[in-house]
């Protein structure tokens, strides 16, 4: 692989990392607070890529359209957590999963029976897909845009965190809700929170997905959300640095094997998966994962 | 200041509580004591709705039976949880900021006094809550109650698993702190207890099996042959 190349797919791999990582933190947030991995937050990036689409297609602005798109799948979370996640919080942990995957089901459905399961054109604004060159590198802009993003979205997440009292909350949640209650906290309010920050960014992830791979349908969501869902593994489930540290391995990983290994490329999928044996093989906190009862951020 | 009338908590079908009533008058400290499972613990818990309970709570004139447990807190009733719960993934700092959560305006102020009294965590401000010893632990635990401006307070054993020269530091706090805030006190550690309250309940399989002045009940050959060693 010469420089050239190896600089391609650098970037490449960064893009698809920052997908990768946006869809993550929401896994290993709401793992945070609810102790849950959260099946259903995979179809989340779909309906934002598809309620874009939707919008969009109406006659809105592109940008716009991001936006109520953003806010409606902020708005999905918001339910999931308070018709389906909510009744259950005492119950066991294992009902909470089942329930996740049924909502997961029924995202999927709801969206192809409303939209048709034919895969539609994503038509991005032409200032996103340009193209240019430094020196024999092909640089589509979105390659430079989304990671910068996602990097300024992680250092949002971080303030949010470590700096507000809210974010406090949301890592105290990490040790356990019944003291959080105790010092007057309501924690439901909290973990809504933490479910719009995770959807917002998983449909940012989503539409970020669309913009690169600009065909969408509503099962979309399950392998790449499978794959940020192992990133957050890989990073260590409970840790917002590790899921993005977790999604870049995977995004890097995943171009420049099939780049230097194109015989392999049917196998890209595996990858992420691959990796998921071999932490939970010999390190199953993950890189940053720190004891799991003790849950830190 | 606290009235309890009939409370009765059920795990399932056994009756952890059977209809039990408590009285804490403003300025005083009174203590629950009883042996390992009486219901001591699910008594505070009830009186907070985090567990399941029918019977009434009455604090500050109002019914707070129905209230959800961070209601209760604001309304100023702040329990010490049991095994002291410090958010051990959040600095010393930040576990005083969570219980001014719902009073930030006057942290600054609040905080100040804490340290004041807890000279031993200022000199910690930035450690994890989970690097604390255990006396340290309990000392974050009252403050952090503290920051919230409580209008009472109720302590579930607060002397487990300390050295008896640091509960000695503890109940003495404690007793400072019973001229402003009237406290309910849960303690396995009976003697100490008994000396620093002003009233106390002996609990007995989920029922109140005696009440009386606390010096009456240190007096008293029943609980001395019970709780008190003889």
């Amino acid at each position: 692989m010469d420089f050239q190349t190896f600089l391609q797919q650098l970037v490449n791999g960064a893009s698809l990392g920052s997908m990768y990582a946006l869809i993550a933190i929401g896994y290993t947030m709401v793992y945070g607070v609810l102790r849950l991995i959260n099946f259903a937050h995979g179809d989340l990036m779909m309906v934002g890529a598809f309620m874009t689409l939707i919008i969009s297609e109406l006659g809105l602005p592109f940008e716009a359209s991001v936006l109520i798109a953003i806010i409606i799948t902020a708005l999905v979370g918001i339910l999931t957590d308070k018709i389906a996640y909510k009744p259950l919080r005492d119950a066991p942990k294992i009902s909470l999963l089942i329930t996740a995957i049924g909502i997961s089901f029924f995202l999927e459905n709801l969206f192809t029976v409303v939209f048709g399961g034919i895969p539609r054109a994503f038509k991005a604004p032409e200032y996103l897909t340009k193209i240019f060159h430094l020196g024999e590198v092909y640089l589509p802009i979105s390659v430079i845009i989304i990671p910068t993003v996602t990097l300024l979205v992680l250092a949002i997440v971080l303030w949010i965190l470590y700096k507000t009292k809210y974010g406090m909350a949301i890592r105290a949640l990490a040790f356990d809700i019944n003291t959080v209650r105790l010092m007057g906290i309501n924690a439901d309010r909290i973990i809504m929170i933490v479910f719009i920050i995770g959807s917002s960014l998983a449909a940012i992830g989503g539409i970020f997905y669309a913009i690169s791979y600009p065909s969408i349908d509503p099962l979309m969501g399950i392998i790449v959300g499978l794959k940020a869902f192992a990133a957050a593994v890989l990073g260590g489930i409970g840790s917002v640095g590790g899921a993005v540290i977790g999604g870049f391995i995977l995004g890097f990983t995943e171009i420049f094997v099939v780049a230097s290994f194109p015989e392999l490329g049917g196998y890209k999928d595996a990858f992420a998966f691959f990796f998921l044996i071999l932490v939970l093989l010999f390190k199953p906190t993950g890189i940053m994962g720190q004891d799991l009862e003790r849950g830190r951020f | 200041m606290l009235k309890v009338e009939d409370l009765e908590v059920k795990y399932g079908v056994i009756s952890a509580l059977r209809g039990i009533n408590l009285n804490v008058k403003a300025g005083s400290i009174v203590t629950l004591i009883g042996a390992n499972g009486a219901g001591k613990t699910s008594t505070l818990n009830a009186i907070v709705n985090s567990v399941k309970k029918s019977g009434k709570v009455i604090f500050n004139g109002n019914n707070i039976s129905k209230l959800k447990t961070d209601k209760i807190v604001k309304s100023g009733l702040c329990l010490v949880p049991e095994g002291r719960k410090i958010f051990i993934n959040l600095t010393v700092h930040e576990n005083l900021k969570m219980g001014a959560f719902n009073n930030s305006e006057n942290f600054d102020e609040l905080s100040h006094k804490v340290y004041e009294r807890f000279p031993r965590l200022k000199q910690k401000i930035n450690q994890m809550g989970g690097t604390l010893s255990g006396g340290e632990q309990q000392m974050l635990a009252i403050g952090r109650a503290l920051m919230g401006e409580p209008r009472m307070l109720m302590l579930d054993e607060p002397s487990l698993g300390l050295a008896p020269k640091i509960i000695g530091e503890v109940f003495e706090i404690i007793t400072e702190l019973k001229e402003d805030i009237p406290i309910l006190l849960v303690e396995q550690n009976a003697f100490a207890a008994l000396q620093i309250a002003d009233y106390g309940y002996v609990l007995e399989n989920g029922e109140i099996s005696l009440e009386d002045e606390a010096k009456n009940l240190l007096g008293n050959d029943a609980v001395r042959a019970k709780y008190l060693g003889g």
